[in-house]
Formats: structure tokens, sequence, C-alpha cells
């Protein structure tokens, strides 16, 4: 009974360390040559199409909704000043890279676990196996690239369209001065802020297009293993992301001294 | 020129439940072998395991002085370019059509020009009598057409060792035959290992060498197959035959009543063995025994009406 109980606490730390392993195998699998270019293309591009849009219509009410917020509580301190930097800092620091999270996770992720989960059960990846190629190098390498070079572009987009989006609510709904919202830009964010939202962006591509693969490739049971293969990957995501998201604002905050005035 | 799989002691269970235990067997250099078995005794999982997609709890597969269950993986990538490996449903990759898929192997493993692989890739292609679909995409297909890309797949490397999962599921018995026919002309050809995993008694009686049953999550016996067509032991003569009467029952095994009610019932005569199918060009292969050569060597009467032409046709009924 007690061998039951213990098994079935310690199965997710099972689970997190063939994760690990499987993370571990990617990142020795980078190394090895040929280097899938023609793969890694195509999938930058596949998963650039799925999440462009969505991105894009995701950031403009985002950066407006920041722009809400804070405008109306900052008038209130009588500060409209730094409306402008208060915008870019909420959207370069914090929405830029989650929003990215969230739509690469949703839509890149959710295509990679669907896809390598169907080739699963099709025993594709069997195939490929005795064929004497390794999936991981062939088929996972390039897709977590192509996850983390789209997550990059993507955290750019989120950042510009976001902070326009703040920009014309902000001078237009709430009758800021347009030069203000501009002068203020620099008042209290820096470059190191968009340097780590570039980073965030590159590890959470990383670590969606690593869970989604993983998922994928460990599916079973059939079609309906590959639909919940894509519902977990797509979920484990999220958490980790927010976990991660957590833990390098905080060692970011702990680097890179705020600035003052 | 084919390789022998030295199989010894081979353990698998999932869980607590045990697939079988302690499968011991040799698989020769260049003949055709037959693995038989009720469904769900694990076939697949044997084959899995004999090209290291599966890890056995216990016990190994020696290829060529290399232990599949047992070497790293880079060995096991090297060891891998021995085998063809036909899967139940072809396994072609979705995303490239015929010709990509089957060029795929050569692609990847060897430098070859593109001209070359042409011709290799349609050389293949005529083998399993697909020439024209090489554009086709395997979702617009059907089963058999998969199966028989599958083979010519697997064949583009010249395997030594091919391994066929089910090649007769849900295929026509016409369409069976002729694969039937195309597996015996294949090994006359290249002198390959081909082991054969189904459950297809037709197919068993006439295309193999030899013959292996698992049952009951072991490995019920193994030997020429004039030595399992003649045999008196149960299990073997049931299945073989197609029975209800024996100890195989619905589902797995029958129980004590059930045999008890049996007892007195009288087994049918076995069916005479059907001559072994011969290669379409006339040529004994280079495994092919003579027929009755194992009956007479070990003192066996085969049944009335063996070795007849005819009995080829009477064989599946």
């Amino acid at each position: 009974m007690s061998s039951i109980t213990s098994a079935k606490v310690l199965k997710p730390i099972g689970t997190a360390g063939s994760l690990f392993a499987f993370g571990l195998d990617v990142g020795r699998g980078l190394f090895r040559r040929p280097f899938q270019l023609r793969e890694f293309i195509q999938q930058a591009w596949f998963i650039a199409s799925v999440t462009i849009v969505p991105t894009a219509l995701v950031a403009i009410p985002f950066g407006a909704v920041i722009a809400l917020q804070v405008g109306g509580l900052i008038k209130q301190f009588g500060a409209q000043s730094f409306v402008g930097s208060a915008s870019v800092l909420a959207v370069v620091r914090e929405a830029g890279p989650i929003a990215t999270a969230l739509l690469v996770a949703g839509a890149g992720g959710s295509a990679i676990a669907a896809d390598l989960g169907a080739r699963k059960i099709r025993e594709e990846l069997d195939a490929m196996m005795v064929l004497g190629i390794d999936p991981i190098q062939r088929l996972v390498v390039p897709r977590v690239l192509a996850a983390m070079l789209v997550s990059v572009f993507l955290n750019g987009l989120v950042s510009v369209v976001g902070v326009a989006g703040g920009y014309v609510f902000n001078v237009i709904l709430q009758h800021g001065t347009p030069g203000a919202y501009l002068a203020s830009f620099t008042a209290l964010a820096q470059m190191a802020d968009v340097w780590q939202g570039l980073v965030k962006a590159l590890i959470f591509g990383l670590i969606a297009a690593i869970v989604a693969a993983y998922k994928g490739m460990n599916a079973g049971g059939g079609p309906k293993g590959v639909g919940d293969a894509v519902n977990e990957s797509v979920v484990i995501t999220f958490l980790l992301l927010f976990i991660v998201n957590f833990v390098l604002t905080a060692i970011y905050f702990q680097l890179v001294p705020s600035k003052t005035g | 020129m084919g390789v022998d799989i030295a199989i010894e002691g081979l353990t698998k269970s999932f869980g607590k439940q045990l697939i079988w235990g302690d499968v011991t067997l040799t698989i020769p250099a260049g003949e055709i072998c037959v693995m038989l078995g009720p469904s769900g005794t694990g076939k697949s999982v044997l084959l899995k395991t004999l090209i290291g997609l599966i890890k056995p709890e216990r016990g190994s597969v020696f290829i060529e002085g290399t232990d599949i269950c047992n070497c790293s993986e880079r060995e096991l990538y090297e060891i891998r370019k021995l085998f063809g490996v036909l899967f139940q449903d072809g396994a072609m990759f979705g995303s490239m059509n015929l010709f990509d898929n089957v060029a795929f192997p050569l692609r990847e493993h060897t430098k070859k020009s593109e001209t070359e692989i042409r011709n290799i890739v349609m050389e293949k292609m005529d083998l399993v009598g697909l020439v024209g679909m090489e554009t086709k995409l395997p979702g617009e297909i059907s089963g058999g057409m998969r199966k028989r890309a599958g083979i010519a797949r697997g064949l583009v490397l010249d395997p030594e060792i091919v391994l066929f999962d089910e090649p007769d599921s849900g295929l026509d018995p016409v369409r069976v035959a002729f694969l039937n026919q195309l597996i015996v002309d294949l090994n006359a050809q290249i002198d390959a290992t081909f082991l054969i995993v189904t459950h297809d008694i037709n197919s068993t009686r006439t295309v193999p060498d030899n013959i292996g049953l698992l049952y009951h999550k072991h490995l019920a016996m193994f030997g020429p197959r004039e030595m399992l067509l003649s045999s008196e032991e149960p299990v073997v003569r049931q299945f073989l035959n197609a029975q209800r009467v024996g100890p195989i029952g619905m589902s797995e095994e029958k129980d004590a009543d059930q045999l008890a009610a049996e007892k007195d019932m009288d087994l049918p005569p076995l069916p005479p063995i059907p001559l072994q199918l011969e290669p379409s060009n006339g040529i004994p292969r280079r495994s092919q025994r003579p027929p009755g050569e194992w009956c007479r060597e070990n003192g066996v009467t085969p049944p009335p009406g063996s070795f007849q032409p005819d009995a080829v046709l009477a064989g599946g009924a």
C-alpha cells in the first residue's frame, strides 16, 4: 500500500526529471551536425505565420489597458508627464515577454505538440529512429531554435505595437499631450529593460518548444492521446512560463538598479 | 548476405504486467521466419525490442556481436542501418510524397547524387509495383499501397535484416497473395534475414522456412515449418489450424471447466502440409529446403496428402 502511495507522490518528480533530461538531449542535439537548416526555416516561417496576427491583435488592447490604468492613476498623483514612461516600462518589461509567451505557447507550442504527437502515433518517429535518424536532432532542435527566434521577434512586435497603442489611447482618449508621452520615454525606462525583455522572450520560446516537443513525442494511446498531449503541453508551458517570469524579474531587479528620475 | 539474430532470455513487462518472459531463439541468417501468436501476446513488442525501440528488463539480442539491449545510443543508430522495417501502417512521413519518403534514407545516410538516388528509388518502386505514384502523398493512397511503399523504403539501404510488422493485416486476399510472393522473391533476390510478425494462418503455412509461436507470455515453440505444421502439441496444433478446440480461449486461456468439457472431443485430423511458396522465377532460394526433408530426417510422418501440388490451395482451409 505504502509503495503505491509513494509511487504516486514521486511520479511528478519523475516526469519533471525526464522533461529535464529531454531538454539536455535537445541541448546536445544542437551541436550535432548536419544542422537541419531547411527544417529550421520552414518551422520558423510556420510558427511566425500562426503567431504574428494574434500577437499584434493582443498587443493593441494590452497597451491600451495599461495606458488607461496608468493614465487614470497617474493623473490622481498629478504626474501626467510620466504616463509615457510608465507605459513603456510596463509594456517592454512585462507585457511584451508575457504576451509573446502566451502566444508562442498557445499557437506555436500547440502546433508543435500536435504535429509531433501525430507523427508519434503514426509510428513515423519509430520509423525515423529505425532508419538511423535521431528525431531530436532532425525534428526537435530546428523547432526549438525556430520558436526562440520567433519569440524574440514577437517580443519586439508586442513592444512596438503596445507602446503605439498606449500612445493612441493616451493622446486621443485621455487627452494627454503627445510631447509629454514621447519625452518621458526615457525618464524611467532604460536600455537594459529592452535587453531583459529579449532574454525573457528567448527563454520563454525555449521552454514552450521543449515542453511541446516533449509532450508530443511522448503522446500515446491513439488520437485522444495527441489531444491530451496538446492540452497538457499548453497548460504546463503556461505554468512554467509564469514561474520563470517571476524568477527572471526578481533576478533582473537584483542585477540592474532601477533608474531614478 | 543476411545476419542472424541471437535472442537470449528476453523478458519484458509493462508495469506489473508481464508481456513475455525468457524468450530464447536464434533467427537463422538469410531465412524467412514467421512469429505467430494470438492477438495481444506482444508480437509487435518483440519486433520493436529487436530494433532497440523498446528496452527489455532482462536478456539480450545479439546482432553481429553487438547487444542491442545494452549498447550505446551511437552503436544502436549504427546497427539500425542493417535493418529494413515495415511498420503496420507503413509509417510513411505524412509531409513528404512517396518518392521523397523512399529517398529519405538515401539522402540522410549516403552521399549519392540525385540521379543515383532517383535510379535506386525507381527500382524499388518498380519492385513493389508503385511506379507512377511517386508524387502522391501518403494520405492520398490506400492502406495497401502505403504498406508497399513502406517495403520500398525499408529496402533502399540494402538491409541485412528485414522485419515485417503484420504485412497482411487489412489487405484483401489477392493483395496478400501478391505480397507473400513479393516477400519470397525479395528473399531470393537479396538473401537478407526476414522476420514476419502476423496472425494470418494461410501465409504462415506457405511462406516461411521457420515458424515461432508466442503464447501465454512465453515462446511456445520455434523451429522449421514442417516441425510446427506436423506438431501434435495442443497449442501449436490449435493455432496453426485455427480451431476452437484446444487450450487457447477467447480471452487468453480457457478455464478448467471448459477444458474438461472438451476432453472427450476428437481433435480434427491435421490438415496436409502445403508446399512452400517458390520464388516466381522458379529458382529455389538459398535457404529453401526440399519438401518433406525435415519430416524424413526426424522420423515424423507428415499428415496424409502433404506436399502435393494442390495442397497449396487446400492448406488454407
